[in-house]
């Protein structure tokens, strides 16, 4: 372990994630990880890592980081702005696109833009002790992550590697597409025969907006109040990452990595798999409208996502920055390799 | 012999592409948590590819999925599959002896309790500590144990006013349930007791103390042992009264 970053500004909130701690739930432990696995398993290819290397999640607005290492390779991905690197003559990296760092360098993540969440992967991973087998910062819990807490001013980040190799850098062949204007898929149940018929058509058929109330729990969204059709108590079940649950005052919830495991209201509808990053991605004021699929249309869906996701990591190309490159060289300096690690 | 249920009087539910929902029926009772217990133990003694976890709650199993890998169609086969075999009553695994001092400084709602029951506090405790006790799930905060079933002279509604804090260790009932709190936490529960031990610790292979279909006793116990057996635990020297028994 190596001491990588000085933590100067730590942004709104910024947490280490992974893909989460699986294996708990029937003991209470939410799963948390990563709000938008896509982003973080891109941000993660980008640097060479194999997917779930503990990376920071970024929430609205980045954190400011002092380079203490000798050298380090990061990349951003979800972020409309990018990276601005240094102080004196500041230098900008476009979102998508690895850089090397080396000691004294400041990384400041620029504005997001318009999505919620992005993600910052370091080569060889940022180092927290696991918990359960996890790095995952579950901030309510108050485990995982950097004493399972966002990070805060002062904070020192370890990693694995004191210094990285120079070599050419990477980038998405075309730019993150968030999918702002998509409709977020559900799979209707396991309880929408607690809802009248029209609440249901009204669900499927109505502009939500993403509340003030969104966090890493989940998201309440503001629109058309949905009426139970026998009340509004369900004897306790388990929740999902997605599940639509409807309390009482009718306003639904998507319920997101770290909802509790457990749940005593109704959920009429689960957001599939695939859209559950698309709708995470989401500011608070922004629309959202559902589309009812079945569980094996839903399946399918995710089964083309992976194949999409796969093509966007075998597409990274060389990134074009300073001046000329000659491909014959860098594919001579196993680029290769490491792109088929960071699928493996 | 009991059957697990034929497939005609049980559900299963999807919940989106990751996890489909068997569902038993729609009460609160040991015969449906003794089923979802026994598919759930079938579903993970089959290992098959693709099933992450499963969830026990009340009358109901989450089996979690990698769609990547399996599908909602092959669980629902797997299930259909232990439905129809017959089954006898699950075993009770382990049955645990909690100590609780439910002496007033610790239980700041056994006075109200008892005069809302128009029980004497004494009988509160007699019916709370003579029950044995089932865990049917464990959810809410990491560790805390919804345990049935309370009897019936005992049975609250929950609190309208909830606390804010309830510290961890607080024992509290509502409903024909009872709980402790693993950590400090909101809560809406009377609170009737404390125990001195820990029901959650991160630096346990497995961090909470009780799992689902595991059985309880509570063992009233008076402020001095409640302190001594706190030191205990704080030293790492004590554990509670485990008894297996065969499955």
């Amino acid at each position: 372990m190596t001491e990588l970053f000085k933590v100067l500004a730590p942004g709104l909130h910024t947490t280490v994630q992974d893909r989460g701690r699986w294996g708990f739930q029937d003991i209470g432990m939410p799963v948390s990880g990563a709000l938008d696995r896509v982003a973080f398993r891109l941000a993660n290819a980008l640097v060479g890592n194999p997917d779930g290397t503990p990376a920071l999640e970024i929430l609205l607005q980045g954190p400011t980081l002092e380079v203490v290492a000798e050298s380090a390779r990061v990349a951003l991905v979800g972020g409309g702005a990018g990276l601005e690197i240094g102080d004196e003559t500041p230098r900008s990296v476009p979102p998508g696109e690895s850089v090397r760092l080396v000691r004294g360098d400041i990384l400041r993540v620029r504005p997001l833009g318009d999505v919620s969440c992005a993600y910052l992967a370091v080569e060889g991973g940022i180092a927290v002790p696991p918990c359960l087998g996890s790095a995952s910062t579950y901030v309510r819990g108050r485990i995982g992550g950097l004493e399972g807490r966002p990070l805060q001013a002062g904070d020192v980040l370890a990693g694995a590697r004191p210094s990285v190799e120079e070599r050419p850098e990477r980038a998405l062949a075309s730019p993150f597409d968030p999918g702002f204007g998509q409709s977020i898929r559900v799979v209707l149940g396991p309880q929408e025969d607690y809802f009248t018929a029209e609440a249901v058509a009204l669900f499927l058929s109505s502009d939500y907006r993403v509340s003030a109330q969104a966090d890493r729990m989940g998201f309440r969204l503001d629109g058309p109040v949905l009426a139970h059709a026998k009340g509004f108590d369900i004897v306790s079940d388990a929740i999902v990452s997605g599940s639509v649950q409807v309390p009482g005052s009718g306003q639904p919830i998507v319920l997101l990595a770290d909802a509790q495991t457990t749940g005593g209201y109704p959920k009429i509808a689960t957001v599939i798999s695939t859209d559950v990053p698309v709708l995470a991605r989401r500011r608070p004021g922004m629309a959202v409208r559902f589309e009812a699929v079945t569980q094996e249309q839903a399946e399918a869906l995710r089964r083309e996502e992976e194949a999409r996701v796969r093509g966007w990591i075998a597409d990274v190309r060389l990134a074009r920055r300073g001046g000329g490159v000659d491909v014959e060289t860098l594919y001579s300096a196993n680029l290769i390799d490491g792109m088929i690690d960071a699928l493996a | 012999m009991d059957t697990i249920g034929m497939a005609s009087d049980v559900r299963i539910l999807p919940a989106g592409d990751t996890a489909v929902v068997v569902q038993f029926g729609e009460g609160i009772d040991r015969s449906l948590s003794d089923r979802v217990l026994a598919v759930s133990d079938r579903i993970r003694a089959a290992g098959q590819p693709g099933v992450v976890e499963t969830v026990p709650t009340f009358r109901s199993l989450a089996i979690h999925y990698d769609p990547l890998v399996t599908s909602a169609a092959e669980i629902a086969a797997l299930v259909r599959g232990y439905l129809e075999g017959a089954h006898a009553a699950r075993p009770l695994a382990r049955l645990w002896t909690v100590p609780v001092c439910y002496e007033a400084r610790y239980a700041p709602d056994l006075a109200e309790v008892a005069a809302r029951t128009g029980l004497a506090q004494d009988e509160v405790v007699a019916l709370h500590s003579g029950t044995r006790f089932h865990v049917y799930m464990v959810g809410f905060l990491p560790g805390l144990p919804y345990l049935g079933d309370l009897p019936e002279q005992l049975s609250l509604p929950r609190r309208t006013d909830p606390r804010v804090r309830v510290p961890a260790g607080a024992v509290a009932i509502a409903m024909r349930q009872s709980v402790i709190y693993p950590l400090e936490s909101p809560g809406g529960w009377h609170l009737i007791g404390t125990t001195p031990i820990r029901l959650f610790d991160l630096s346990w292979e497995r961090p909470a103390l009780l799992s689902p279909g595991d059985g309880v006793c509570f063992r009233p116990i008076g402020r001095g042992e409640f302190e001594a057996i706190r030191r205990a635990v704080e030293a790492g020297e004590y554990m509670p009264e485990r008894e297996v028994l065969a499955r």
